[in-house]
């Protein structure tokens, strides 16, 4: 017996009855693997045509991406008209929306596959001891590297960690622990309107601060601090008032029992259980704006040689490098074009390394709440 | 007797009550935290006003002072601010679908198990400065549009938008459009995310014993539940790109025309984009002017985003009230 019992809805198209597809009693159901063996064959298809076409010389040249595509859409189209003719309308447009949507994610990791094998290829040529012990002085075409840059980012960065992490975690605490009525209001509001601040309108802001001071055409390294805390206090802000919420309040109320004042309840009760979140959020803060380049661009300005001083003169930093390696090449294009992939490559492992270790602190440290 | 006694001051202790002893530290402590929300009060409107102060004389400028225009200082920032929310509309026309479909597969399809993995990986997007968005769109993505962008003139071209000649090199508007889509889509992605997650399982139970397929169930119970999230965060996505700048600096090749046409090689730059490439050349009165298109940068998005926020702040009143 190799023929098993047709399925009831074989039986009514076998005996030529009309059959209802609509009617999801009446139709049939395609097999589990009908919709990945359709899609795998269609990308299969589409590749080995594209290969052939392209060995034979009759397209100019194998393009992955474009077959995959063809595939894709040609595998939707399978699906959803087999699907129609066998299933009825409603199943069908289930199967076309979940192929939509599972298209819909590969299509954009494109783009992320694609940047970053990109910036790994190009950028490996030049990581190497001199881009990270020389800086570009008096360097035209071949060799340099951007020690100044990484020395001006660190120092940068550190300065707007040091302004905005004060300010926004006591702001936190304000906002969760004394704040009410109208102030604490108008914080909140006005919190979410400087997380919408474009960045290249917090670098003019800091710009206009400083022509008051030091007058017209001012860049120093410190400016571009201000900018990035106008950017960074927000984040801070937002994710430590978070933590400090997720507080207990048991906990306080357990310190106030004891006797021990407001002040020192938040500093040894409140503030520890919250730390692990709270250096979280500060750890992504630093990882936001430590690839900003607009800000950096226009009042810390660039330059080619070391610059170790914060509150004098341009100031390099990793993203600017990035861009004026690009944007100012020499005789040599090819040069300054590798030195760009390779801040792009340091800059990306940068802003990655900054991610994990925040993802790490939040798992290791996690307040162990509700015991 | 229900009147307090009179002699009694308001917010002084009742009988019975004792008074907290202020302590020094208390009130050194709520000082600097009142300081710190102060400062941030304070900083914003300083950017304001420091904003205004350095704009003032590009807004009173004569006619003809401005570069590429012989008109006012309004002549000369129309076409900008008609490049910036141009260029954040099309890259929102491309991202939101893509972020809708993510976040569906991330929230309601995709294994229970693999939903976090998977959303740390369209995170990872947001982890690429904007800087390396805009080498890899030169670079990459522009050269590779350019068959696109012929076939698309060639075949599509008389659709008003896709009028040729198409652009040799790739840099022009969709190019930027297409790179400020990728940059938004995850935060679009996140905050859609979260939104589907807390439609009621009930709904959706109930959606699939009255026998509706997975696609009904999500019309009917999660879209409607999400559909102020999804604008809010489509908001909040169109503010970022309004915002962006290395990218489009580096990847369009900018004129000063207002022109919808999206393959060609004239287009219109965006308020971020021109003041990243004309600011460290600029003195003077062009610095002025400069600022001033940052003024009005500042404002297009401060409206996008109040926008944004009054439509989540009305869907949470309406959750409560419910």
């Amino acid at each position: 017996m190799t023929q098993t019992a047709p399925r009831p809805a074989t039986t009514a198209r076998a005996s030529g009855a009309p059959i209802d597809a609509t009617n999801a009693y009446v139709s049939g159901r395609l097999p589990r693997w009908a919709a990945p063996g359709l899609t795998a064959a269609s990308l299969g298809g589409a590749i080995t045509v594209m290969a052939l076409l392209a060995a034979a010389g009759a397209i100019a040249e194998f393009s992955l991406v474009l077959a995959i595509a063809i595939g894709t859409i040609s595998a939707i189209v399978l699906v959803t008209a087999i699907s129609l003719m066998a299933e009825g309308r409603r199943a069908a447009t289930n199967r076309f929306m979940i192929a939509l949507v599972i298209s819909a994610f590969v299509l954009a990791l494109l783009p992320l596959v694609s940047v970053l094998s990109t910036v790994v290829l190009n950028g490996s040529a030049r990581f190497d001891l001199e881009f990270f012990t020389w800086s570009m002085r008096s360097v035209i075409g071949e060799g340099g590297g951007a020690l100044h840059a990484i020395v001006g980012t660190l120092q940068i960065t550190a300065w707007a960690t040091l302004i905005s992490v004060p300010i926004g975690l006591f702001a936190a605490i304000y906002l969760v622990e004394y704040g009410r009525g109208p102030l604490a209001r108008a914080i909140t509001f006005f919190v979410d309107v400087m997380t919408g601040i474009p960045s290249i309108v917090a670098g003019l802001f800091a710009y206009a601060l400083f022509v008051l001071i030091f007058g017209e055409g001012v860049r120093m390294g410190f400016a571009g601090s201000v900018a990035l805390s106008v950017l960074m206090i927000p984040v801070v802000v937002r994710s430590s008032e978070e933590m400090l919420k997720l507080v207990p309040d048991e906990l306080r109320e357990a310190s106030y029992a004891l006797g021990v004042p407001k002040w020192l309840t938040i500093a040894k009760v409140v503030l520890p259980t919250a730390a692990a979140g709270i250096i979280t959020g500060i750890t992504l803060a630093i990882a936001r704006v430590i690839g900003e380049t607009a800000p950096l661009l226009i009042v810390a300005g660039f330059t080619s040689s070391m610059n170790y001083n914060v509150f004098s003169e341009r100031m390099q930093s990793l993203p600017v490098f990035v861009y004026t390696q690009y944007a100012n090449p020499g005789t040599d294009v090819d040069f300054y074009l590798e030195r760009a992939w390779t801040g792009a490559l340091t800059l990306i492992i940068i802003v990655m390394a900054l991610n994990l270790i925040a993802r790490l602190i939040t798992r290791l440290f996690q307040p162990r709440v509700g015991r | 007797m229900t009147a307090p006694a009179p002699d009694q001051a308001p917010g002084a202790a009742l009988p019975g009550e004792i008074e907290a002893v202020e302590r020094r530290g208390d009130r050194v402590f709520s000082r600097v935290a009142v300081g710190a929300g102060t400062a941030i009060l304070v900083a914003l409107a300083a950017v304001a006003v420091f904003l205004v102060a350095q704009s003032l004389p590009a807004i009173w400028a004569p006619a003809g002072s401005f570069r590429g225009t012989d008109g006012t200082f309004w002549d000369y920032v129309a076409p900008l601010a008609f490049g910036t929310v141009w260029a954040a509309a099309i890259a929102l026309v491309i991202a939101v679908p893509l972020a809708v479909g993510i976040a569906l597969f991330i929230s309601h399809y995709a294994p229970r198990r693999l939903a976090q993995p998977l959303g740390y990986i369209i995170d990872l997007l947001a982890a690429v400065p904007s800087v390396v968005y805009g080498l890899w769109g030169i670079t990459v993505l522009a050269p590779a549009t350019v068959p696109l962008y012929e076939w698309l003139a060639e075949n599509a071209g008389w659709f008003p938008l896709f009028a040729g000649p198409a652009s040799g090199t790739g840099r022009t508007v969709l190019t930027v459009a297409i790179v400020l889509a990728v940059m938004v889509l995850p935060i679009i992605t996140a905050l859609c995310r979260e939104v589907f997650v807390q439609t009621p399982t009930l709904h959706q139970e109930a959606a699939y014993a009255l026998g509706a397929t997975w696609w009904e169930m999500v019309r009917m119970t999660v879209f409607p539940y999400a559909r102020s999230g999804i604008i809010s965060a489509s908001m909040l996505g169109l503010g970022r790109a309004l915002g962006e700048t290395m990218a489009v600096a580096m990847v369009l090749s900018p004129s000063a025309i207002i022109s919808f046409a999206v393959l060609q090689s004239e287009n219109p730059s965006t308020i971020a984009a021109n003041i990243a490439l004309n600011f460290p050349e600029s003195a003077g009165l062009q610095v002025n002017a400069l600022i001033a298109t940052g003024l009005v940068l500042f404002v297009i998005t401060l409206i996008v985003n109040s926008l944004a926020r009054w439509i989540v702040s009305r869907h949470e009143r309406s959750l409560e009230s419910r």
